[in-house]
């Protein structure tokens, strides 16, 4: 099962827009965080004690980009052409995307979590 | 044996390529030259001059704190001095110069003829040089602006409070930004679509990788500072109260677009200038830059996080603190791929067998004053920090040590370094060792003391200050550094004047290995002799006998048989040539479209309302005339040869070629201005409860729908006619265009009339105000829409577009995909949203 799964996204085809997805996560869940302190704070005019919303929000968003990172990760990890991996070859490339998209993962990984440690820390909207 | 062993046929290929690439010459005639060498070495000079002259006001700002209490300049001029010092340093030197240096060295780095669109850039070039001259020029007539370069409203949108200058900073600057925009379509369009064949993404040189990326964030970032200009014109020239809080504005929202625009902003003007590294750096390390896909990792992340950061402006204005909280988050967030560049660049030279030359030299310098900068960001990041010291030189310091570790030195490296690349002559290296320390002992001098200023409260902005205080000591050290930093750019610009009296350099006389180091000292205006296969990231080093198979014409397009000029256009992913992209040749439409594009800008400023609209038609004739003579040409035969038995088409339309990409790309900008718009909408609505007023009528829910199924229809019918017209249906699709153009233009009737009819007043308050404003949006972009379906029906008459040869419809249908969405989130935003509100 697990070693199926391992080729079909073998079989994927990495792209520009791959390497975004993300990076491009970290902003959806950024987005979503500030409209909904925004509308909490100034629109309900309080904050939520258990925020399910925001919560959902952050694991939906974390998912995708570790489903992202995981992808990228067997990607980068495709057998091919000897290290160093730069050369101009179909495989290099895709492993090039792949490894870029996987660190950018990590980094979009921090940048939620930092983004969602505030609402455990801060209770209120003053 | 090959063909090009022969020397006469070498010969006659270069003479065929010389006269295809002829500048024009005689003294006016030069100027409508499009050749990416000279426009982008004109940009470049320009952008320059503007960056001393804005030196030279921060010097007169300096002499004027030399000591506390001194008169040397009024309190007025002083706020002229500081609006326009940091209004020209970023927006007439910093990011125009990435733009500039990029139009010379992107084509060279991909080993292409020229930009994909070089008409394109000489209208941005002369889009600058108009617009600087008028922005820049303004203190000579005491008419500057003077509401700091971040204009808060209210002091600036009062008439009475802020004279022409607000309106020159806010006209100037949004033609200026028209000109960046251009250059963002040419740029992304270049890097995507204009590299050698071979060159993967993977072999792409890392300059190309952040220009990509930063070209992609002014899409993003200008276009909403592009919709608060509007805004911010409509509120001082018609009294529409989009910031005037009596009236049920918000000066906050001014806040919000400047900052979604200014903090992205500043990483716009560091990626660049930190890209010079990335291809210098390994150059005199002697060895590969370590770390591609990190580098890359960190232009990208820093490019999405630099959008989430644009609120740390705006800590001390009273927002929730959970609000402030995500802003800090990202803030330092964005600490990680900075730093990992700067590691990455530290791991190359570790790693590496360093020479230490003059470019190296200001790199590593610049570094040491970035990080000091980067440290101060990540204390002024954390929110209560930020509460002590905002407003303060604290600040000054900070954005100081950042721009000049970040974009100032650096680029003073890649002007030692590609000088030679520009002019076929090296700069001294003794002067320009002088000049370094010099500069780097003044920065330094200048800008510390002011973190101590700043802790001991010294306000900014302001033009002179209390002996009292106690930092007389400090604020002389800064004015004294401040003219020795102005000493060593002074010995920059006499090493630069003394250049053209040096002899010629050799070729690559760094002896680097990436593709921009091919030019000739003597070098011909082909840009590159023939197009090679790349096949590493570092192909003068690492492929054998490259550079005499470039110049031997060994490699792809060697010849011009046709007398055009021409560039190989390649796959995204893979660089597989897929086309022979004919550039556009030297003219006077890109200058003209320029002044009279200008003119409109110009001339509202001073309120000549009916020669503007003169000059916006005169606009329209320019691109139209532009458009019709000079794209989408269809060519005499299909396909040619490019060499090595390659036969690729002439022409291409739709995703795969460049036009449709530009056409993409600056429709994603116009969606971005008009999401700032509908932002502006939101906003008032969460933050004002009577958003939208009890006793607002309009503009009903029937006209809005009304103008919103036009608007569909239109675009129905579009694509339709794309479908029809490329099944070879001719009759059909002109009939579905024709009534395309009646329902785009009944829907622009539709979309003004909601507001028309219930009456709404814009200037008695907000909600009339956006409302209009997205309804105007809406329906001149249908205006606009219409012309494009008209423009493809008279191509399609005149016989310039055939089912084959179909750019222009599958290009405008792009435009009215773009448009059907506006409609929908416009109309259904002012006629559903209310009902659903209520």
């Amino acid at each position: 099962m697990r070693r199926r799964l391992r080729d079909r996204i073998a079989g994927l085809r990495a792209t520009l827009w791959t390497l975004i997805v993300p990076p491009a996560t970290w902003a959806a869940h950024f987005l979503f965080s500030y409209l909904w302190a925004a509308l909490n704070c100034a629109k309900i005019g309080r904050f939520a004690r258990f925020p399910t919303v925001f919560a959902a929000g952050t694991v939906a968003a974390l998912a995708i980009i570790a489903a992202a990172g995981w992808i990228a990760y067997v990607q980068a990890r495709l057998e091919g052409d000897a290290p160093p991996h730069d050369a101009g070859t179909e495989i290099d490339r895709l492993r090039f995307l792949a490894r870029a998209t996987e660190l950018l993962a990590a980094l979009s990984a921090i940048g939620v979590v930092f983004t969602a440690v505030p609402v455990i820390f801060l209770t209120d909207c003053r | 044996m090959s063909a090009q062993d022969d020397p006469a046929l070498r010969r006659a290929q270069e003479e065929r390529l010389r006269a295809a690439w002829q500048p024009p010459k005689g003294l006016f005639l030069r100027w409508t030259d499009v050749n990416n060498n000279r426009v982008g070495v004109w940009y470049t000079l320009t952008a320059f001059a503007f960056m001393l002259f804005a030196g030279v006001l921060a010097l007169v700002m300096r002499a004027q704190l030399a000591v506390p209490e001194n008169d040397l300049v009024s309190a007025g001029t002083f706020n002229q001095l500081f609006t326009l010092h940091g209004s020209m340093m970023m927006f007439l030197f910093a990011v125009p110069m990435f733009e500039a240096v990029s139009i010379i060295l992107l084509p060279q780095l991909l080993g292409a003829r020229d930009l994909p669109f070089p008409r394109l850039s000489a209208f941005g070039y002369w889009s600058f040089l108009i617009g600087g001259v008028f922005v820049g020029g303004s203190i000579f007539f005491n008419a500057a602006p003077d509401g700091g370069w971040f204009m808060y409203p209210p002091l600036t949108t009062r008439t009475d409070l802020s004279g022409l200058g607000a309106d020159i900073w806010m006209l100037g600057l949004s033609f200026i930004e028209v000109s960046s925009v251009a250059a963002a379509v040419e740029l992304i369009v270049g890097v995507l679509k204009c590299r050698p064949p071979g060159m993967r993404l993977n072999l792409m040189p890392l300059y190309a990788w952040y220009i990509l990326v930063v070209a992609v964030m002014i899409l993003f970032a200008f276009p909403p500072l592009i919709a608060g200009d509007i805004l911010f014109e409509m509120e001082r020239l018609l009294g529409w109260p989009f910031f005037d809080a009596a009236r049920g504005g918000d000066p906050l929202l001014w806040q919000h677009l400047f900052w979604i625009f200014g903090h992205p902003e500043v990483y716009i003007v560091f990626l660049p200038s930190i890209a010079l590294f990335a291809m210098l750096i390994p150059t005199f390390a002697q060895r590969h830059l370590l770390g591609y896909p990190w580098i890359v990792l960190a232009a990208v992340g820093t490019a999405f996080l630099s959008f989430g950061l644009w609120v740390h402006h705006m800590f001390a204005t009273g927002l929730p603190k959970i609000s402030l909280a995500f802003f800090s988050a990202a803030s330092e967030v964005v600490a990680i791929p900075t730093g990992i560049q700067v590691f990455a660049f530290i791991a190359t030279l570790w790693a590496g067998r360093v020479i230490w030359s003059t470019p190296l030299l200001y790199a590593v310098g610049s570094i040491a004053i970035f990080t000091i900068g980067g440290l101060t960001g990540v204390m002024v990041a954390i929110a209560p920090f930020d509460w002590q010291a905002h407003d303060t030189y604290f600040v000054v310091a900070h954005l100081h040590y950042v721009l000049i570790g970040g974009t100032l030195l650096p680029l003073f490296g890649g002007l030692y370094y590609y000088w030679p690349l520009v002019t076929g002559k090296t700069l001294s290296d003794r002067i320009g060792r002088a000049a370094f320390w010099i500069l780097f002992a003044g920065a330094n001098l200048a800008f510390f003391p002011m973190h101590l200023s700043g802790l001991a409260g010294m306000p900014r902005r302001v033009f002179t200050y209390p002996a009292e205080l106690g930092i007389g000591g400090l604020n002389l050290a800064s004015t004294i550094g401040a003219y020795l930093s102005a000493f060593g750019v002074l010995l920059i610009v006499i090493d630069l004047a003394l250049s053209p009296r040096r002899a010629k350099a050799p070729r690559n006389p760094w002896n680097a290995g990436t593709l921009e180091w091919l030019s000739h000292p003597d070098d011909e205006n082909w840009g590159i002799r023939s197009v090679p296969l790349i096949e590493s990231r570092y192909p003068i080093w690492d492929q054998r006998d490259f550079v005499a198979k470039v110049d031997e014409g060994r490699f792809f397009l060697p010849d011009a048989e046709e007398g055009r000029r021409e560039t190989i256009v390649t796959s995204v992913l893979d660089a597989r040539p897929i086309q022979v992209l004919r550039l556009g040749t030297p003219s006077v439409i890109p200058m003209l479209t320029a002044v009279a594009l200008g003119s409109v800008f110009i001339l509202t400023t001073f309120h000549l309302y009916a020669t503007a609209l003169a000059g916006a038609v005169a606009t329209l004739a320019c691109v139209l005339t532009w458009l019709w003579t000079g794209t989408a040409e269809i060519p005499e035969k299909p396909c040619k040869a490019i060499g090595h038995g390659l036969v690729v088409p002439l022409y291409l339309s739709g995703p795969a070629a460049g036009g449709w990409w530009a056409m993409f790309i600056t429709m994603m900008a116009d969606a971005t201005a008009f999401s700032g718009l509908v932002f502006g909408y939101y906003f008032y609505w969460t933050i004002h409860p009577d958003f939208p007023p009890p006793d607002a009528a309009g503009p009903g829910m029937l006209w809005p729908m009304a103008a919103l199924a036009l608007t569909l229809v239109g675009w129905g019918a579009t694509v339709a006619a794309r479908q029809v017209h490329a099944a070879g249906w001719i009759g059909a699709a002109r009939a579905l265009l024709a009534l395309a153009i009646a329902a785009t233009l009944a829907s622009l009737a539709a979309g003004l009339a909601g507001p028309w009819t219930t009456g709404l007043d814009p200037a008695r308050h907000v909600y009339p105000a956006i409302v209009w404003t997205l309804a105007i949006w809406t329906a001149a972009h249908a205006g606009i829409g219409a012309i494009c379906q008209s423009y493809a029906l008279a191509r399609s008459l005149a016989g310039r577009m055939t089912p084959v040869y179909d750019a222009d419809l599958r290009n405008i249908t792009v435009y009215m995909h773009f448009l059907a969405l506006t409609a929908l989130v416009a109309y259904a935003t002012i006629g559903l949203f209310p009902e659903a509100a209520a």
